[in-house]
């Protein structure tokens, strides 16, 4: 069976019907119901397998996936968000705080955008200046101060290009953080849930444990960006996207990343919560098995860990 | 229309004399300069003090007393993970490089000594790909910097490199992670490291080790920034302030510690490591 989108939107209004009808009358339709779902899944399954790697990015950049304040909403209580660099100012790009995931308290940060035009102006569309990278590097820290454990949400397109972002060192306040995190001696992990761009991206990303949504990707530069340099057209960034391999399954066995979740069919765009909480659950599982670790372990495997990462060859006879 | 065409031709034999071996204009007064008198004063106009790029293995000998003691890690060559191809193959790309630089990739690694200190030194050459920071770059300064520790000597990166290098994907982007973990190491061990930026240092290799030196050094008139001015200028649709992303530009927005021509950068490296050592 092909899955066109007739066909889905068709076993999708079939399925609310269904379960209309069984609510209203208090009907058992469980295995009509849990039929249809099946096959929703299936054509969703199809549909994705047909992808290209260019719908992905698109899918990636999806207005409605869950942003990092909706992980926040969905996935943890007694949030209290904690603003500012103490150097500059609060870079609305990035948000962080303290909260509470599974009866446990964690310093959560992320890049943040925005839903409509308004809010994406304020967040600058995700993309940070140093001062969010700065404000990240604090937060860092004060969690080690604690002993409390790191859960980073990454979703930018990439540290902004401007003229303010290059005066107060943007590529200082990268590196900064690349170091700190590299040595901090409290868990840290990470989910790619929409776009990693680059090294704007990786400024919050060092960590024991890197997930990725199903739907997001990964890269040194955007597709657009590639193609304007190595094609000289924005045009072929559909070629460049295929070339850099960024897409969660390429990068499901490089070592890069741990683990990819799984998203709702279609997509986490259709059911943000449940994407959600699938997230939430690995995070969970993965802070289990680091929290408690005796810190300098911790800090080496990290270590050990981004050492083995690369291909090269070697020749004795140079 | 025949005087036009002789017009066209008697400029294409002008430019050709300049291109030759022999002369070399400087791009920052104009002035056309005897190859061999430029090589002889480090490449560095004698008229107007300008810094023109020069190749790795000349920075080894400037730096060092008696260049590398010892060369690591030279027979790590370029893989394809991606198996990438854009308007050449990636591997094609990694053979031109080569015959045109040496077989090292864009960086040369070794130990040797500043004025009798024992040292580990990383030179990156800016013909080899841009300078760009693929897995060897990334693995050869990681090992150097590992060295470093296990010699317990200082550890000193020269930079010039557009960033990291696409054609690698997201290996190149790891590189970052992996060289700024190394230095965490060698800062726990209390060693010293100095950055040394040259023209130009951007993307990648600036947001890893170029930005995190104890001290950070730059060649005058060096571009160096995070994104490229063209991108930036592409993003804001604005004009760059003159001077914008230049060392005197970084040392003004505190960046740099301080800019020193290539004249004195043996003699400060060497003070400031008695400092630190």
């Amino acid at each position: 069976m092909t899955a066109d989108k007739g066909s889905l939107e068709d076993i999708r209004q079939q399925l609310d019907e269904l379960r209309k009808r069984a609510a209203e009358r208090g009907l058992d339709l469980k295995s009509e119901v849990g039929d249809l779902e099946r096959r929703l899944e299936d054509a969703h399954r199809d549909e994705m397998e047909t992808l290209s790697r260019y719908d992905r990015v698109h899918l990636a950049r999806h207005q409605e996936r869950p942003f990092t304040l909706d992980f926040v909403d969905y996935l943890c209580s007694d949030w209290i968000e904690l603003h500012g660099d103490r150097k500059y100012r609060d870079d609305p790009a990035i948000v962080g705080g303290w909260a509470t995931l599974e009866g446990r308290t964690v310093m959560i940060v992320g890049q943040q955008k925005g839903r409509d035009m308004k809010e994406n102006l304020r967040r600058n569309f995700g993309s940070p200046h140093p001062e969010g990278y700065r404000k990240a590097e604090r937060l860092f820290r004060l969690a080690e101060k604690f002993g409390r454990s790191v859960v980073t949400f990454v979703d930018t397109q990439g540290a902004y290009p401007g003229i303010g972002a290059e005066e107060r060192g943007q590529a200082e306040a990268i590196a900064r953080n690349l170091i700190v995190m590299a040595g901090l001696r409290v868990p840290i992990v990470t989910t790619i849930i929409g776009e990693g761009g680059s090294g704007g991206a990786l400024g919050i990303a060092v960590a024991d444990r890197v997930l990725m949504m199903e739907n997001a990707i990964y890269s040194v530069i955007s597709p657009e960006g590639c193609a304007a340099i190595l094609w000289r057209s924005r045009d072929r960034a559909e070629d460049a996207a295929d070339a850099l391999k960024l897409t969660a399954s390429d990068l499901a066995d490089s070592g890069v990343i741990d683990e990819v979740i799984s998203e709702p069919p279609g997509g986490a765009h259709l059911d943000p919560e449940a994407a959600a909480r699938t997230v939430g659950e690995a995070i969970v599982r993965h802070l289990d098995q680091l929290e408690g670790r005796d810190p300098e372990d911790l800090v080496r495997e990290r270590r050990e860990k981004y050492y083995a990462m690369g291909h090269w060859e070697e020749r004795a006879d140079a | 229309m025949a005087w036009f065409r002789k017009e066209k031709q008697k400029l294409v034999s002008q430019k050709r004399e300049i291109a030759a071996d022999v002369w070399e204009k400087c791009d920052g007064c104009g002035e056309i300069l005897f190859v061999r008198r430029l090589a002889e004063n480090l490449r560095v106009c004698p008229e107007c003090g300008h810094h023109f790029r020069m190749p790795a293995d000349d920075y080894v000998s400037l730096l060092l007393d008696d260049g590398f003691e010892e060369e690591f890690d030279a027979g790590l060559r370029s893989a394809d993970p991606l198996g990438f191809v854009d308007s050449k193959p990636y591997v094609r790309r990694v053979e031109q490089a080569e015959s045109k630089v040496g077989t090292r990739d864009a960086v040369l690694t070794g130990a040797g000594s500043i004025e009798g200190r024992p040292v580990c030194l990383a030179v990156m050459d800016f013909k080899f790909i841009g300078g760009s920071m693929g897995s060897v770059v990334g693995e050869k300064i990681t090992r150097m910097i590992e060295r470093s520790v296990d010699r317990q000597a200082p550890a000193l990166i020269l930079s010039a490199s557009g960033g990291a290098r696409m054609q690698e994907g997201i290996f190149s982007l790891m590189q970052l992670a992996k060289t700024s973990a190394a230095l965490q190491r060698l800062s726990e061990a209390g060693l010293p490291f100095l950055s040394i930026l040259t023209h130009p240092t951007t993307g990648g290799v600036t947001a890893s080790y170029a930005m995190l030196g104890d001290v950070n050094l730059a060649e005058p008139g060096a571009l160096i920034g995070f994104a490229g001015p063209r991108v930036i200028k592409e993003t804001i649709r604005q004009d760059l302030p003159d001077g914008f992303q230049t060392s005197e530009f970084l040392l003004e927005h505190g960046m740099l510690d301080t800019i020193v021509p290539r004249s004195e950068l043996k003699g400060t490296i060497a003070t400031l490591l008695g400092h630190m050592c």
